[in-house]
């Protein structure tokens, strides 16, 4: 066993440092008081890892490495200072993606390094050279696929086809069975090449079934591949603040991943294997012909009803990111407070396309957190409120999942929005919400419906309030 | 079991602090309040992008080998990825804002 240098020494004590840096920012990340700092913290984590690696005898070529980081940079910086809030999930996903890609070049190019230069490494270094490039590529691919999805380049229904789940587990055969024959075998080139091609596929596979309204539990997940991926990476390398790191994130993503599916009352294997939302409104039977119908109200009554009411409470969804009516919202309520009507937002778990995607756009907004309540938190108060506003939600405010146990979202944790004096939704048209079923609570008595788009809809209530 | 190293110690002692950083991950995570959901994982994406000194030291060889230009375009991915993942993150913790006047 080889000591190490001073030189790889101070090295090593920097990384260390800076992975306890990485847990803390990490942990200051998990209360709005001191999330900026945490931020701040991790990203002095890993400038301080970076100049130190500069010290590292191996490496030599600066003008290169320079080049990379400052292209790099410009790209990331654009991005980060031009995207507008509402594709903030898109922009998750693509950073995922290219954190998976990253680690996942890394590790293809340890593959070639060895190979051209016919080294003999240990076993675990070939395990994790296979499960970075495998769990990388599939982190690329289906990230990609979650980008095209929520950047709606293509269709938000899952896209299947006959014996696709067997295809998956063909495929994931195939890999086990290349990776075990390299390592155990022969670390052959051809076969590595096969099983890059074969990864690329899967994670476009695993993602085209999964419909948009489970964006949230496979942007978690994706999230937390990126992590195990840089981990994988770190084995590989022989870099334990890569292994620290790595595991961190895929923690953290797996968590989330948990959180995310709990909301929706489904498994993962469910919302990874089982196309939720595929048929749109394929009821199963003539019967299911809608008879009853939703009693439309106006924008003057609407805000008659809000600058009177003693409580409101808005409820987000989606429709709210589409239509980008935040700002809008917060003018309605600004109003609203004024004239001394307490207003609350209640926000579901899994409303909108990434976990907390309504938190940020209301932050936009200027809207103070904690004026955000989440599901649990406010579940009991709309039973003493007097209006609750459904913005562009659907499926999460679904009496069907509390009551029908015949409904396909039965037992999905709902907001109570029906609970209240009055119910106005704010919606386009009549259509059904992501899983294909009609929601109950526009026919209920104490609902009224105002149709149109979210953002011209609230600006109308914002004049009517004014005029009052 | 010689050739089972990491960084000249046994590979068991990589996997337990592997598997130690999984449970301080969940420890951490469990209590984020769901607000604050979004620049959590943006922001531990970011902390993925480590993989920046990983690409930095395949990049290290001065020559230009296929690996060396793998690890080049590593080294591009990673660090959009950390740039962009950190500034993003900032971007949206600025806004959250607690109503003026504290206290509920």
């Amino acid at each position: 066993m080889e000591l190490f240098t001073d030189r790889e020494l101070f090295i090593q004590y920097i990384y260390l440092a800076s992975a306890t840096m990485f847990i803390l920012g990490i942990k200051l990340l998990g209360s709005p008081a001191t999330a900026r700092k945490g931020n701040l913290l991790a990203a002095a984590a890993m400038f301080i890892a970076v100049l130190v690696t500069l010290v590292n005898l191996e490496v030599l070529n600066y003008g290169l490495i320079a080049a990379g980081i400052a292209i790099g940079a410009v790209i990331g910086a654009v991005m980060a200072r031009t995207i507008k809030m509402t594709a903030m999930p898109q922009m998750v996903a693509i950073f995922n993606g290219v954190g998976g890609g990253a680690s996942a070049l890394i590790a293809i190019s340890e593959f070639v390094r060895i190979t051209d230069d016919g080294l003999s490494v240990a076993k675990h270094e070939e395990i994790a050279i296979m499960l970075g490039t495998l769990i990388g590529l599939v982190t690329l691919t289906g990230s990609l696929i979650a980008f095209g999805k929520l950047q709606e380049i293509m269709t938000t229904r899952p896209i299947t086809f006959p014996f696709q789940n067997i295809a998956s587990g063909a495929m994931f055969a195939a890999i086990v069975g290349m990776v075990i024959y390299l390592v155990a075998v022969d670390f052959n080139e051809p076969v590595f090449y096969v099983l890059i091609g074969t990864s690329l596929l899967l994670g476009i596979q695993l993602v085209i079934p999964i419909g948009g309204a489970d964006m949230p539990v496979v942007i978690s997940l994706l999230n937390s591949y990126s992590g195990v991926a840089a981990a994988a990476a770190g084995f590989a390398l022989g870099n334990l603040v890569l292994i620290v790191a790595g595991a961190l994130v895929g923690a953290a993503g797996l968590i989330l991943t948990q959180i995310m599916t709990k909301a929706m009352n489904r498994s993962l294997a469910n919302v990874v294997f089982g196309a939720f939302g595929a048929a749109p409104g394929g009821g199963g039977g003539a019967a299911a012909v809608e008879t009853r119908t939703a009693k439309n109200v106006s924008a003057e009554d609407v805000a008659v009803m809000l600058a009177y009411a003693r409580s409101v409470i808005f409820v987000p969804g989606y429709g709210l990111a589409v239509a980008q009516a935040q700002h809008q919202v917060r003018e309605l309520a600004d109003l609203l407070e004024a004239r001394g009507v307490r207003v609350k937002y209640a926000i579901h778990p899994v409303a909108g396309r990434m976990p907390g995607h309504m938190n940020v756009l209301l932050a936009e907004a200027n809207v103070p957190y904690d004026e955000l309540y989440d599901l649990d938190e406010i579940n009991d108060d709309f039973k003493n409120t007097d209006v609750a506003v459904v913005i562009g939600a659907n499926d999460v405010t679904n009496p069907a999942a509390r009551d029908e146990p015949d409904s396909p979202v039965y037992g999905m944790p709902i907001l109570n929005v029906d609970h209240a004096q009055h119910v106005i939704v704010l919606k386009r048209g009549m259509s059904p919400g992501f899983a294909g079923i009609d929601n109950d609570l526009f026919f209920k008595d104490n609902t009224m419906m105002l149709f149109g788009d979210a953002r011209k809809s609230v600006t109308a209530l914002v004049t009517e309030v004014k005029a009052l | 079991m010689a050739d089972t190293e990491v960084l000249g110690m046994p590979l068991v002692i990589a996997l337990y602090i592997f598997v130690l950083a999984v449970f301080v991950g969940f420890e951490l995570i469990t209590k984020v309040p769901p607000t604050l959901h979004t620049p959590l994982m943006s922001g531990a994406n970011a902390i993925s992008g480590i993989t920046i000194i990983g690409a930095m030291v395949v990049v290290g060889p001065k020559d230009t080998t296929t690996a060396v230009v793998l690890g080049f375009a590593a080294l591009i991915l990673a660090t959009i990825n950390v740039v962009g993942g950190f500034m993003v993150t900032d971007r949206m913790l600025q806004m959250f804002r607690r109503r003026p006047g504290g206290e509920k």
